[in-house]
């Protein structure tokens, strides 16, 4: 055990290791890239539908399944049939992920949606306000704390999805995972399961503290 | 692509026996889950200052892709079914916990007060009074747990393990779609079902949201 923890030690700290194309430095690049531009496109398509549903307040049937059809989706499944429809292209890593990111953004937008006290948008529009202005004046600001945790949970999802992307055949951090196992070797298997663990921990982290930062104003006047 | 109809047919006794092992995981992950977290959530009620460290604790082993879960656990236990029910409990652990805590605050403090005032000791007020009331907020997180806890079984077919997950690692390896679209609507059945099941069991476990009807 210890001496795993060794070897693991020094796989994650060589120079060696962090060099060149398959190098851990350029598996976690593809990685970031994967999952930040999935999650960029989901909260393009998420965003405005869980607006328009949390305003009109049509489709609500919709933003609840389509939440628990989110979780009951195995990631696995989704990415291995995209995959042999469409062959080797980048299309299954972005389609499964995004499809993934989709359902928890659209039901946190529309909860935060909900979550707004009716008095306040009847008060919007009692000053004369338009449904577009009590949209994106009113609703969307005191909505955006939910709507920031859905795209975190979202966020997470696709990282750790995207480890499974490499299982056909594509690059990221999950590379290692699959190779080690292939392999044998536990120490690239266990570096690889750690840096994707740890890549999860500081973007959730790194975007509390932009959530905290963005908010700072509205906590303050709490108090 | 289209169903090769005459392998589901070929293979209805495996289909079965995988479908199983698929739910027998969750729902072990699910039972131990609620086993960890019932008291860790009376305690996180209780004891304020604890309330944040053990919520913040859940949340972060929650950020922890699964696939590095099963992974990590490997030196541990190894390529069985242990790695998965382990890692699959550490998932549910999240949503149980919060659940059952967000349960137990939502219990009204006068009826709390009353059980006191009636000579009822603390722990008899908490399984016969607190927990009855805080069950249709813990049996949402049950439900919730169990249903990512389905879809999560698959991961665990990277470990040898995996029930229907099987199904895909099946399905890519011979590049044969009919597999990978039985196991995902399987999976999909299989959480429609157990969601409607514990829906089922918490009408029976609450009489009294009946009577009041």
């Amino acid at each position: 055990m210890y001496e795993l923890f060794k070897n693991l030690a020094k796989w994650l700290t060589s120079g060696s290791q962090w060099a060149g194309t398959d190098g851990i430095a350029h598996r976690l690049a593809e990685h970031l890239q994967y999952s930040l531009l999935a999650t960029l496109i989901a909260a393009v398509i998420g965003l405005p539908l869980g607006l328009l549903i949390g305003h009109t307040g049509k489709g609500a049937f919709l933003a609840i399944n389509l939440a628990s059809f989110g979780r009951a989706l195995p990631t696995v499944g989704l990415v291995v049939l995209v995959f042999l429809a469409s062959g080797l292209s980048m299309w299954p890593v972005y389609i499964a992920l995004v499809a993934l990111a989709v359902p928890s953004i659209v039901t946190n937008t529309y909860a935060g949606m909900t979550a707004v006290d009716p008095d306040v948008k009847d008060a919007a529009r009692g000053q004369g306000m338009r449904g577009h202005q009590v949209l994106f004046q009113v609703e969307l600001p005191l909505a955006l704390p939910l709507i920031m945790t859905g795209l975190r949970l979202a966020l997470i999802q696709v990282v750790s999805t995207a480890t499974v992307a490499a299982y056909v055949s594509f690059g990221g951090l999950g590379r290692f995972v699959f190779d080690g196992l292939a392999q044998r070797d536990l120490v690239q298997v266990l570096g690889g399961a750690v840096l994707v663990a740890v890549v999860a921990i500081v973007l959730d982290l790194g975007l509390s503290a932009l959530q905290r930062f963005l908010f700072r104003h509205r906590t303050a006047a709490l108090r | 692509m289209s169903v090769d109809w005459s392998w589901i047919g070929d293979h209805t006794d495996d289909l079965t026996s995988l479908t199983f092992s698929h739910l027998q995981a969750a729902m072990t992950a699910v039972f131990f889950g609620l086993l960890i977290s019932l008291p860790l959530a009376v305690v996180a009620h209780r004891v304020r200052p604890l309330r944040g460290f053990l919520l913040g604790l859940s949340n972060v082993l929650f950020t922890i892709p699964s696939i590095a879960i099963f992974v990590l656990l490997l030196p541990i236990s190894g390529l069985t079914r242990t790695t998965t029910v382990i890692g699959l409990t550490v998932y549910t652990l999240v949503v149980l916990l919060r659940n059952t805590v967000e349960g137990l605050d939502s219990v009204p403090a006068k009826t709390k007060e009353a059980a006191k005032a009636m000579g009822t000791r603390p722990l008899r007020t908490l399984l016969t009074v607190e927990l009855p009331l805080a069950l249709p907020v813990i049996m949402a997180g049950v439900r919730i747990a169990t249903v990512m806890s389905i879809s999560l079984v698959s991961v665990a077919t990277y470990i040898g393990d995996g029930g229907l997950g099987q199904l895909f690692t099946d399905g890519f390896q011979r590049d044969f779609p009919t597999p990978v679209i039985v196991g995902v609507v399987l999976t999909l059945l299989l959480a429609v079902v157990a969601d409607a099941a514990l829906v089922g069991l918490q009408y029976v476990l609450t009489p009294w949201k009946r009577r009041r009807a």
